[in-house]
């Protein structure tokens, strides 16, 4: 699957929509977690912070933690999500997980682009 | 760190675009479409797993009985011909070498089926206990099956299309030979780890053997709706059926007691190995139980159990989604005071108690259809 251009992606596989402030997962972490079953969301109006966890997924067999790509106010999260995890692993790029506030938008730009994290990808997998 | 190994099926699990995983230093497929997919397909109709990794040991002579019965907890001469039965090894102290499953080939040939992780530990301890007793040889065959599970309500209907053996006439845990494929003399038994109806048949190991006869099964199934499965599926399988996995529920810390499997360690019997510190030991202070988490937040493998005071009191040996119940369920040991179903306790998911409750186990329990 292609990762959109316009996004920014994180090592921890997290991607984020900086125009819409929406945070996800790639879709390279939905396939190595498999079929998503939970996702743990933080309150709106809490504070993420770059790099740092602000809630976990978890599949069948695994669980993993959500890092932010940026430092921000959780202005909404995606409640879809609370009964349809699985929204992930069939669209990991339309289904955010919140939507943030950044608190400075130049973070964005220290985040990897949509070639960079493909390329990263490519070599963890090999 | 050795290479790890293959089974004879490894390509064609890569053209299946399979993930693969190191189990027990195994490359194994642990999902092809998907563990929930995969795990209905065998409640509701069939799949098919490669389980090559496991090892087959053989026994051979009219010193086979005595030298099985002096290292298997559970009655080897009870066995008839063409019988299996679960059993396990034991140390001196009462714990687990390995889980095994037996099989009566002949009164003088016996193969003992056991689990891919433990192999070198199984066959070393095998010939370390029994290797010097009469009339007895003992062979190491895993490498020489594919090994290949079958398994649902409707595995019976598949491999009819693929062999004239009377499939109806093996019972649970019986098994004979016959033609599969083309090919004469398969193992076909009927068991299984899905706590499913479904059978094991044992193939040459040979690549394109193991590939023809996979495919063949495969199309047999399609119009069961036949899946490929992985270890993954067959994990939540076993899970929800509440059987043992070797390093989990049983390993060589635990004994039968605590594991609840005594029922299958025969202490009126000759001597075995374990059998004397088995009669010597107490009641057990803990005990393995099911858990159903009541609220949201699912149980993994090594998670504290606690008290709703907050002490700990035990841990998950397993704990999963189950995808057919649709309930986070984990099986666990905590101390025989607190396991009775009903008893209301936490288990530590990523540093937050989240509550639980023991209840009966198996979780899931097929109803048996008459037989046809």
């Amino acid at each position: 699957m292609a990762y959109p251009e316009t996004y920014r992606y994180t090592k921890e596989h997290e991607w984020i929509d900086a125009a819409a402030g929406k945070v996800g997962i790639t879709d390279y972490a939905q396939g190595t977690l498999g079929d998503i079953v939970f996702v743990d969301l933080p309150k709106v109006g809490s504070k993420v912070e770059k790099g740092k966890v602000f809630g976990s997924v978890e599949s069948v067999k695994a669980v993993s933690d959500l890092y932010s790509p940026v430092t921000g106010t959780v202005l909404e999260v995606n409640q879809e999500l609370a009964t349809a995890p699985e929204k992930i692993n069939s669209d990991a790029h339309g289904a955010w997980i919140l939507k943030v506030e950044l608190a400075d938008p130049s973070e964005v730009d220290q985040l990897l682009n949509a070639a960079d994290y493909e390329k990263f990808v490519t070599e963890e997998t090999h | 760190m050795p290479a790890l190994r293959r089974t004879a099926l490894y390509p064609v699990h890569r053209e299946l675009g399979a993930k693969m995983v190191d189990f027990g230093g195994w490359d194994m497929p642990v999902e092809y479409s998907g563990i929930t997919a995969e795990h209905l397909a065998v409640r509701t109709a069939v799949g098919l797993f490669d389980v090559s990794h496991m090892g087959d040991i053989q026994f051979r002579g009219p010193g086979s009985l005595a030298a099985i019965q002096s290292i298997s907890m559970n009655d080897a001469s009870k066995l008839a011909v063409g019988q299996a039965q679960y059993s396990a090894m034991l140390y001196p102290q009462g714990t687990f070498v390995d889980d095994i499953l037996v099989h009566k080939f002949s009164d003088n040939d016996y193969l003992l089926v056991i689990n891919a992780g433990t192999r070198a530990k199984d066959y070393q301890w095998i010939r370390t206990q029994v290797g010097s007793f009469a009339g007895v040889h003992i062979s190491d065959y895993s490498d020489h099956y594919t090994q290949l599970a079958i398994q649902g309500p409707r595995a019976a209907e598949t491999l009819a299309k693929l062999t004239k053996v009377n499939l109806s006439g093996i019972k649970n845990y019986w098994f004979t030979w016959g033609t599969v494929c083309g090919l004469p003399n398969v193992l076909i038994a009927r068991t299984g780890y899905t706590g499913e109806d479904g059978f094991e048949i044992y193939l040459p190991s040979d690549e394109p053997t193991s590939a023809r006869v996979w495919q063949e099964i495969l199309q047999a199934g399609q119009e069961f709706g036949i899946l490929p499965c992985g270890l993954g599926a067959r994990n939540t399988l076993r899970l929800e059926s509440a059987m043992a996995l070797y390093g989990h529920e049983i390993s060589e810390e635990i004994n039968v007691l605590e594991a609840g499997l005594e029922r299958f360690s025969k202490l009126g019997k000759s001597d075995f190995v374990g059998s004397q510190a088995l009669l010597q030991a107490g009641p057990p202070k803990r005990k393995l139980v099911g858990l159903e988490m009541v609220e949201r937040g699912i149980a993994r493998d090594g998670y504290k159990v606690l008290s709703l005071a907050g002490e700990a009191i035990g841990y998950v040996t397993s704990g999963s989604p189950a995808p057919f119940l649709k309930k986070n369920i984990a099986l666990a040991y905590v101390p025989v005071d607190q396991s009775a179903p009903g008893t209301e306790v936490a288990v530590e998911v990523r540093g937050n108690p989240v509550k639980a409750v023991v209840v009966p186990t198996p979780f899931y329990r097929r109803v048996k259809k008459q037989a046809k």
